[in-house]
Parts: C-alpha cells; sequence; structure tokens
C-alpha cells in the first residue's frame, strides 16, 4: 500500500473543526447538539458534536476534493481498488450504482436468482432484463449455492449481448462462485463482472480466505463495511477497477445519494478502514478461531450440523468463509426460524437469521468467549428440551422460478390485488421474501407455482418474518391483470 | 503511612479495610487478581477488585455452601464443583470419606495458583486425590455430561465478569441435564440488600426454579459481602432441605463446623419478610 493507511483524513477534519470552534450559523439545526438535550444526552456529546454539514474544511460526499477524497483513495489502496466510493445509503445502495451503471434500459444481466433484493429493485430502476442463472442446492442443507461455471458459459453463450455478472461473493451462508474464472469468461466477452460482497468485506484483510472481487479482477464491487468491518450501520464501500470510468459512478451514485452525507457514517468508514488494513490479519484470525472453534462445539452437541469448507466441491460452492457460523437444524426436527426464536425469546440470545433448515449467528471481533459458550449451551438446552420428530419439514429453500417479463414491466405493469392463496397461475408484480435473508422467494415478473404459494405459507406459520408486498399482512398479492 | 482498601458495594456505599501490605498482584486472562495482608481480616483475595475469601470469614460461607446439601443426603458420592478456585469449598468436601469424586471445574487457573501460594489455609484440600482440576468454562464443561453428578456446587463471582454465564438459563437447565435423580444444586445467590444484587438474586432464583420441582434459599451472615447479608440457592429434583434433613446421620460424621450446625440448617431456611416478599414477587410473575 503506498499511501500511509495510519490517516483518517475524515476523522482527522472532524477533530480539527471541533477544535476550531467554528460557530455554526448552518444545518443541522441541533448546533452540535446543543438545541436537542434530550438526544444529546442519549446519543452523547461526542456523536453530536460531529454530526455536522458539508463545508470547506470537511469536503462534500457528492463532489469530493479534499478530506473526503483523500479517504477515498486511502480506502481503495487499502481494497486494491482503483476507486472507492464511501456509501451512507447502505450496500443497497452500492449495489444498485453499480448495476444502474452497468446497465442502461433494456440491457441484460447475468445474476443468480438468490441475490440480494437490492439487486432486483436495480432492474425496477433501471430497466435492464436479468438472466438468471439458477444457483445450484445443497440437497442435505436445502441451501441455495453459487453458480457453477457451466451454466454461466451456458447463459453467457445464449446472451452474448449481456453487459454483466452479478456475482454473490459469498452469498449470505458464505458459499463462493469461481469468481476468478468467471472475470476470465467474462472479460472475455466484453462483459463487466460486479461483486455483492455485502458479506464479503474480510476477505480483503483476512488470511486464507477465499478470493475478494477486487483481486480476481473484477470490474465493480459492493462492500458492507458495516458487517464484517466494524463501521456504523448503513455504511459501506462501492469498490471500482479496471476500465470503468469513476467520474460515471460518481453520477449515477448522484441520482439516488442524499446530499447530506452523514459525517458520523463517514467517520466511521474512514476509522474502520484504518483499522482494517493495519490490524485486519489478527482481527480476522481471531474471528476464524472462535468460529471454528463454536463450530466444532455445537456439532459435539450432535443433532445439529455447523458446516464449513468440508463443502466445497470445485464448483457451485467453489470455496466457503469460515467466519460464518452457519447450522443446519432440521435433524432436531425445528426449524431454524424456530431455533432463532425460542433464542431469543428462551436464552436472550440474538442471532443474525433463521430460515427454514439453518440458523446463522454472526461472528466478530466483539464476541467474547463466554458468548459464544452461552449460545453453544443454548443450543444443547434447545435440543434437549423442544427437539421434535422432523417429518413433515419442508427441507429446502431455493425453488426453481419461471420469469414471464422483466422486473420493471412486471412492478409497473397493469395490476391487480389477490388472496395470496387463490394466486397460483398468476404472474407476480411484487416481491415476496422472508427478512432476514431479504433474498426473493418472488420477484415482480414470475410465475407463482403451487410449490412456491406452500413455501410461502409455511415459512409464515413457522413465524418467518415476511415483507415485500403492497399489503403489509401477506395475505394479498398483486398479480398482473 | 495508612494504606486502606475499598470496595463499592452500592453505587453510594463503601466497605473499607486497613491493609498491611500487598502480597501479590497479577492480571490474568480473565481478571485482575490480588491478594492483601490485613490486620483485622487476615489475608484477603479480590477479583477485579471485589472481596472473595477472607481468611476471618471465609469459614461461614464455605460451611454453608458445603455441609447444608451435605446434611440432606449424606450418601452423595459425586460432586462437581464449579467455580470454587480458592480451595474453601474443596478443604470442605474432601472431609467427607464418603465422596468418591470431586470434579472442579474453574475458569482460571491463576485464581487457584495464586490461592496455594498465599491462602495456604483456605487452599487446603488440592491435594486430595479424589479431586479433579478442569481448567475451563463451567458452562462448557456442564454441557456435555448427563445423569453423573450427586450435588453440583456453583460457588461463582458476581453475574457482571467472568462468572456471568453461570447465572443463566441455559447453564441451570444443563445443570438439571447433569444432576442424578437425587441430584442437588447449590449456588452463590447473591445478596437480597442493595437493590443492584437484589435484581440479579432474582433473576438466578426464577431461572432455577423453572427446572426444579424444589428451589429454595437460606441465607447465612458474611462480613465483607456487600451488606453482610448473604444468600444461597437449595434446588433439587426432590430432596427437601428441611424434611430431609438428616441431622443425625450427619452428627454422626463427627465434623467439627464453626458456622454450621444442624439447628443453625433448619433456621437459615426461615427468610425475613422482605426476602420472602421478593421471591414470591418471582414465583407470582411465573
Amino acid at each position: 500500500m503506498e499511501r500511509n493507511q495510519r490517516e483518517a483524513p475524515i476523522m482527522e477534519a472532524l477533530n480539527r473543526l471541533r477544535e476550531a470552534r467554528i460557530v455554526p450559523f448552518d444545518v443541522p439545526g441541533h448546533k452540535r447538539g446543543r438545541g436537542n438535550k434530550e438526544l444529546t444526552e442519549f446519543l452523547g456529546q461526542q456523536c453530536l458534536s460531529v454530526d455536522v454539514n458539508s463545508m470547506k474544511m470537511l469536503d462534500n460526499l457528492c463532489h469530493p476534493v479534499s478530506v473526503i477524497a483523500r479517504a477515498e483513495r486511502l480506502a481503495a489502496d487499502a481494497f486494491h481498488a482503483k476507486h472507492a466510493f464511501f456509501m451512507v445509503n447502505g450496500t443497497t445502495s452500492a449495489v444498485q450504482s453499480m448495476v444502474m451503471a452497468a446497465c442502461k434500459r433494456g440491457e441484460k444481466i447475468i445474476m443468480p436468482r438468490n441475490v440480494h433484493r437490492s439487486a432486483i429493485n436495480a432492474l425496477i430502476l433501471s430497466g435492464a432484463t436479468p438472466v438468471y442463472v439458477n444457483p445450484g442446492v445443497d440437497q442435505r442443507l436445502g441451501i441455495p449455492l453459487g453458480m457453477s461455471v457451466n451454466d454461466v458459459v451456458k447463459a453467457m453463450d445464449e446472451n452474448p449481448d449481456a453487459k454483466a455478472v452479478l456475482v454473490n461473493n459469498p452469498t449470505y451462508y458464505g458459499i463462493c462462485s469461481n469468481l476468478r474464472e468467471i472475470v476470465r469468461l467474462a472479460h472475455d466477452r466484453g462483459m463487466l463482472v460486479l461483486a455483492d460482497e455485502a458479506h464479503g468485506t474480510h476477505f480483503y484483510f483476512g488470511e486464507n480466505m477465499p478470493v475478494s472481487a477486487m483481486d480476481a479482477g473484477a470490474d465493480m464491487a459492493s462492500v458492507s463495511m458495516h458487517k464484517s468491518g466494524g463501521s456504523l450501520t448503513q455504511s459501506s464501500f462501492l469498490l471500482v477497477n479496471n476500465q470503468v470510468s469513476p467520474g460515471y459512478v460518481r453520477q449515477i451514485i448522484n441520482l439516488t445519494q442524499t446530499t447530506s452525507g452523514s459525517y458520523l457514517l463517514m467517520s466511521s468508514l474512514d476509522i474502520s478502514r484504518r483499522n482494517l488494513a493495519l490490524h485486519g490479519k489478527s482481527i480476522f484470525r481471531t474471528v476464524c478461531d472462535m468460529a471454528q472453534y463454536t463450530r466444532e462445539e455445537i456439532n459435539r452437541i450432535g443433532g445439529y450440523y455447523a458446516y464449513s469448507r468440508e463443502l466445497v466441491n470445485g464448483d457451485d460452492i467453489f470455496d466457503f468463509d469460515i467466519t460464518k457460523l452457519s447450522v443446519y437444524t432440521l435433524d432436531i426436527g425445528l426449524a431454524g426460524i424456530e431455533v432463532y426464536d425460542i433464542l431469543r425469546d428462551e436464552f436472550d440470545i440474538q442471532i443474525e437469521f433463521g430460515d427454514i433448515g439453518n440458523i446463522l449467528a454472526y461472528i466478530s471481533v466483539g464476541d467474547r468467549r463466554l458468548d459464544l459458550e452461552r449460545l453453544c449451551s443454548a443450543l444443547s438446552e434447545i435440543k434437549r428440551r423442544f427437539s421434535k420428530d422432523r417429518t413433515g419439514m419442508f427441507d429446502h429453500e431455493y425453488i426453481n422460478p419461471q420469469v414471464r417479463m422483466t422486473p420493471q414491466q412486471a412492478f409497473y405493469g397493469e395490476k391487480r390485488s389477490l388472496p395470496i392463496r387463490e394466486s397460483t397461475g398468476q404472474v407476480c408484480s411484487e416481491f415476496v421474501m422472508c427478512y432476514p435473508p431479504g433474498i426473493p422467494i418472488l420477484a415482480p415478473g414470475e410465475y407463482i407455482t403451487q410449490e412456491i404459494l406452500d413455501y410461502i405459507l409455511y415459512a409464515k406459520e413457522k413465524g418467518c418474518f415476511m415483507t415485500g408486498t403492497e399489503d403489509p399482512t401477506i395475505e394479498h398479492i398483486n398479480v398482473l391483470a | 503511612m495508612e494504606l486502606w482498601y475499598t470496595e463499592n458495594h452500592s453505587k453510594d456505599v463503601q466497605f473499607s479495610m486497613k491493609v498491611d501490605r500487598q502480597l501479590y498482584s497479577g492480571k490474568s486472562h480473565f481478571q485482575r487478581i490480588d491478594v492483601l495482608e490485613t490486620p483485622e481480616f487476615g489475608r484477603v483475595l479480590t477479583l477485579d477488585g471485589f472481596i472473595m475469601v477472607t481468611e476471618k470469614d471465609e469459614f461461614i460461607y464455605h460451611d454453608m455452601i458445603v455441609h447444608v446439601p451435605m446434611a440432606v443426603n449424606p450418601d452423595i458420592r459425586r460432586v462437581l464443583l464449579i467455580g470454587a478456585g480458592d480451595g474453601g469449598a474443596v478443604r470442605e468436601l474432601v472431609r467427607y470419606p464418603g465422596i468418591e469424586q470431586i470434579d472442579m471445574v474453574e475458569i482460571d487457573q491463576m485464581v487457584v495458583d495464586v490461592c496455594k501460594s498465599y491462602l495456604p489455609k483456605v487452599a487446603s484440600g488440592f491435594g486430595d486425590p479424589r479431586l479433579h482440576l478442569h481448567f475451563e468454562d463451567g458452562l462448557r464443561y456442564v454441557r456435555f455430561q448427563e445423569n453423573r453428578y450427586d450435588l453440583i456446587i456453583v460457588d461463582s463471582t458476581d453475574p457482571f465478569g467472568p462468572g456471568e454465564g453461570l447465572f443463566t438459563k441455559e447453564f441451570y437447565g444443563n445443570c438439571y441435564k447433569a444432576l442424578t435423580e437425587k441430584g442437588i444444586l447449590v449456588n452463590q445467590h447473591e445478596s437480597p440488600f442493595y437493590a443492584q444484587d437484589a435484581q440479579a438474586m432474582q433473576r438466578a432464583h426464577s431461572r432455577i426454579r423453572a427446572f426444579f420441582p424444589v428451589s429454595r434459599v437460606y441465607q447465612a451472615h458474611i462480613p465483607t459481602y456487600p451488606s453482610g447479608h448473604w444468600l444461597f440457592g437449595f434446588a433439587s429434583k426432590g430432596l427437601d432441605p428441611v424434611k430431609d434433613l438428616q441431622a443425625q446421620r450427619w452428627n454422626s460424621l463427627g465434623l467439627y463446623t464453626r458456622y454450621y450446625n444442624t439447628e443453625l440448617h433448619q433456621g437459615a431456611f426461615a427468610l425475613p419478610t422482605y426476602v420472602k416478599e421478593l421471591l414470591e414477587q418471582v414465583q407470582r410473575e411465573g
């Protein structure tokens, strides 16, 4: 790294601002917290004193020329990218900007169907056409995997006019596709490669990790710094590489980005980037050790399967992110979502998500050994006290979609509302998903089959938090008229 | 020069004792460990600045945490001791010839080492061949035990810090599983007096009674613990601590104890009204 990663230009500028005792006759109106005592008491004086607006000494997120520009260059170096954008509306906005920068209306983008909702939302906004590659499905675990290279090649050959390929690196469950090979194949055909790295920040800093998008030669990547990177919720990076024009990407970002970028979020990105650049290796070594220890302890209990690299098959499970603690629960007769609920209600333990067959506990450098013991013991107690016969359990997460039209056409098309139980055979015009993980079960433009309907009703019954439809109770669904 | 040790018993109350000299100060992976020499209480062990044992009053705590369950079931053969790094509970347990095995699970080996060096009067039982030491988290150890122990003694620090996991539902549930049919769980149960301690006491009681058909609380007077009024929990799968007391059998063992006796045993379960009310509140709230 050329630049000095010990620097944190945004944080330093905020410290200078504080010392300069500038008199604020600008927004925000709380004026360093003095105008809102309750808020200051709750969040702390230190925090409110740096909740400030763009100004000369702090630069401007929409058009960075000084401290933000320097912080972005440092981030780009740390992530081996040509350029890094500070994003203050989550990785959702990074994914959307990335897709909209790559594809215009009517242009094709190849992507796995198990993308996050933000990617399909980008298609509604831009009017690009998705070419879905069905991810592999693990027969035992029922979870969607990565994309097989052969399937990607087939999609590329059938759609030589596609502009880009989007890859999850990794999936929510920690599964990676063969990114280097996909990049090579895409570049041979003049297609861009975009990576959703919402769950892959640590790939850039840890040792023995799956390859990161920038190191694999991908063109853009969306990185959730606020997940494994430790910055504040909602702060992310959009990384740009190769021939992609940073100026054009900036224009796309500015279509939807706030003009009042939060300095709390930006300074958290700046400080966290510095922390990872300086200490990332040891941080993620600790995280890997903790995840591995917990995985072994959970597997010792019996009945649960905490999986890891043994799944790797060289194709649709090309690599596995061992910091992810995903656990298969169906063998104790409980859906993942049921274990998730019991952990919270009975044991005061909040995990990241539970779906039909799995739970995922997020392990980070902030975890204490004793909390890992609590998680393992609580799982042992759940098995002892709550386990059931597993017959009749739904056992897979992924159903191949049948796409009838583009998400934009379906979303904006003439539609009517139907009771969801009577919607078989219709084309859906909105999303249905469990959140988390926020991967659509149905996306706009897809055919509603009895199998999908059974899955939705089952997930609802098991207590998944369902979202996406106009009807907040998910009793009705919008279909094309 | 006057040197004084002070511990906050609540946010607004302090307890101090004069110190002759500091014999040891060190930091383990888990906590800060200190041993003080004091004119009034003799040697004193503190963890993270909180008094754990003093030579002058430790006999009260250790008598009450060991002899109460042993007098209810003198046939106890296998004992699991969690925490108890100072060795006081071990010293009392090894006096029973009927006990065949004692597994002691202490997270912090340094506490045991320091106590062996500086508190030999307390740590005198560590040489007993029936004792097996395991240096690991008690919550982890008990996770893998089933129908194995007649008695589990939880001699832990407070539920803020390394001892936190030993006050959780998952821990008590795992203890239930680890106990035999006549099994007894005795634990350090905090104090009913100051608000923060009383809350911890209520939470522990509420979690224990969710698993054990018999769940009672008894008390002792321990001068160096906050308020001096300290509680212990007695939970079992069936044995009642008062009705099933085997006073004659216990007395026939001929063990001399400076605090415990079988009359006091029965009296210790008679609680002040305000403590009964705190416990009834937990029972009402289910």
